[in-house]
């Protein structure tokens, strides 16, 4: 998204000129080709949840550099800086038409939303609580995948959530994961995928392996739509495949009906 | 930086095939020659083990991705046939078809009989092809987790081999959800009330080897490697030169002493002298001393016990500070 002037804004897929307003009115999706542009954690919290209902946990949380991997610190404060927050993913509790979830978002502007201690930690902890308070656990993913900055550490965040996810599914407790730009490696390879139910926004990158790890391992030729929403869904990866704009509405719903015996 | 094992290891390569020249020598040398040959035969012989133990004695994290590559290295089915009995092989996942990649079975270690699953590598290039150089797809992680469902339903121990690169990364795998795949190897193995225990014998490598390796137990082979990246693709993505494997892998700390101090691994299983290559007999003893004392320790424990025991272990992986004064 490249901005022209406070008014006026370029779509950076269609490369049409937009109204600043009425995108953002449009929920940040151009008006022109539909494009889903990225939003903030808190824009989605905003879009997502009943008013002034989201009560944020864990904010203090924050990673320590445990390998003391070169230029960490730097991505972290640089992450930090551009979301206000000590890591990628936000979470807390909400209401969702009136039905309370423990939720999580994750944010991209984050060092591209990787799932590295703190990640892997809230993930865990928002479903730990839905299973505590029997209310549905809704996570919003955007993300690279693992976090290499711990290397090994990151890799164990995949057997953590999954692990919290196994304890969810054998105590009745539902998960509703929503895919949105990009969906990608470590966290689609772990709790993303044993979701419940999965929504995915249109056009969002949702795939194992990134195009720099693809291309060293000599991965050829790739269908157009390759790794995106909707190759996933004609796949039988994805329940649905939702605009932003009734996301909302369908979210609400899917919590509903899985609430409706807990 | 030499960017294979051959290379690595060539000097040493070259002596083994000149000591070897001079043995074929001795039986057809007059007496006195033979003598003087086996005094030279000898002399080598010392300089190869100097040259081995300088070697061996302080790899770096490079050189131990190296010789966790190597092509002679023993495999997994190398390890079934050194400590395994009555090793029936199962195939297929029952849903789509028979990965190459992921060998499943039967068989007894100690006498008591086990589930055993694990990557399987080729050591020619047709072995190599046939065997998708040790990536399974998703048909090779589900037809484990079908292995991990029959060993609950009849009370059997799971024993992991973790050996691959990667889980296979191309448009089959993705058409056919391989994260999936991953993801629902991890939760059957969270699910499961029998004993697991997961031994990386060469490269753990990210989902590829966590898909299998969720267990009650991980052990590692001195020289293997367990990481979150191939060093290659993670030098790649953070400084855009796939060449620099070298300095990724000291950055991953990828090495099993790094994994056993960061708390994420039970123990280190010791090679043989100069590697598991060098005497694949001696390291697969060691591989079934401790899987087998790590299996009798687990077998006392009852279904409950077992998996509240696996989600304590790996819920408590992660290090970081809860900062409740945040200033942001």
């Amino acid at each position: 998204m490249q901005v022209k002037s406070d008014a006026f804004l370029r779509c950076s897929k269609c490369r049409k000129v937009l109204f600043s307003k009425e995108f953002e009115r449009n929920l940040r999706v151009c008006g022109s080709c539909g494009h889903h542009h990225r939003i903030s954690a808190d824009e989605r919290i905003r879009i997502t949840f009943d008013e002034g209902t989201f009560q944020e946990l864990d904010r203090g949380l924050r990673s320590c550099d445990p390998l003391e991997f070169p230029d960490y610190r730097e991505k972290l404060e640089k992450g930090a800086k551009a979301t206000g927050r000590h890591d990628s993913v936000i979470r807390g509790t909400a209401m969702i038409e009136g039905r309370p979830v423990s939720a999580a978002v994750a944010d991209f502007a984050f060092m591209g939303g990787s799932m590295g201690s703190v990640a892997g930690e809230k993930i865990a902890r928002t479903i730990e609580l839905a299973i505590e308070r029997r209310i549905p656990a809704v996570i919003f993913t955007a993300t690279g995948g693992a976090r290499m900055q711990e290397g090994l550490l990151s890799l164990m965040q995949m057997a953590k959530t999954a692990a919290a996810c196994r304890k969810a599914s054998d105590e009745g407790v539902p998960f509703v994961c929503v895919f949105t730009d990009p969906t990608m490696a470590g966290v689609l390879a772990s709790y993303a995928s044993l979701a419940d139910v999965i929504l995915a926004e249109p056009g969002a990158l949702v795939g194992f392996a990134g195009a720099r790890v693809s291309a060293q391992a000599g991965v050829g030729r790739v269908p157009d739509n390759f790794q995106t929403s909707e190759y996933n869904f004609e796949h039988g990866m994805i329940d649905a495949v939702v605009q932003r704009k009734d996301l909302r509405s369908t979210l609400a719903r899917v919590v509903d009906h899985l609430s409706a015996n807990l | 930086m030499a960017k294979t094992w051959h290379e690595w290891e060539k000097p040493l390569l070259d002596l083994e095939e000149g000591i070897q020249k001079l043995r074929d020598l001795v039986p057809k040398a007059p007496p006195d020659k033979a003598a003087q040959l086996e005094k030279q035969i000898e002399e080598f012989e010392k300089k190869r083990d100097t040259f081995l133990r300088v070697k061996y004695g302080r790899l770096g994290p490079w050189e131990r991705t190296l010789v966790a590559r190597a092509d002679n290295r023993p495999y997994t089915l190398d390890y079934v046939r050194a400590i395994v009995t009555d090793w029936v092989e199962l195939h297929g996942d029952r849903r789509y078809g028979d990965d190459k990649a992921m060998i499943a079975g039967l068989g007894k270690i100690d006498g008591i009989s086990c589930v055993i699953v694990g990557q399987q590598k080729g050591r020619d290039l047709k072995q190599r092809q046939f065997r998708n150089f040790g990536m399974a797809k998703p048909e090779g992680y589900r037809k484990a987790i079908r292995m991990f469902e029959m060993a609950d339903r009849f009370g059997l121990p799971v024993i992991s081999f973790i050996d691959t690169p990667a889980a296979d990364p191309g448009v089959d795998s993705e058409s056919r959800g391989i994260s999936e795949a991953i993801a629902a190897g991890m939760s059957s193995l969270f699910g499961v009330g029998v004993p697991t225990i997961a031994v990386i014998i060469g490269e753990g490598g990210s989902g590829g080897a966590i898909g299998i390796g969720a267990c009650n137990r991980v052990l590692m082979l001195e020289n293997s490697i367990y990481s979150v990246i191939p060093p290659e693709g993670c030098a790649a993505i953070l400084w855009r030169e796939p060449t620099a494997g070298d300095k990724a892998a000291s950055a991953l700390k990828l090495t099993a002493q790094h994994a056993l101090d960061l708390g994420l691994i039970d123990e280190i299983i010791p090679e043989s002298f100069g590697g598991a290559h060098r005497n694949p007999a001696e390291t697969a003893k060691n591989v079934e001393e401790a899987v087998v004392r790590h299996l009798r320790e687990l077998m006392v424990y009852d279904r409950d016990t077992l998996r509240t025991d696996r989600y304590a272990k790996f819920r408590a992986m992660g290090v970081f500070t809860a900062d409740e004064a945040f200033t942001l």
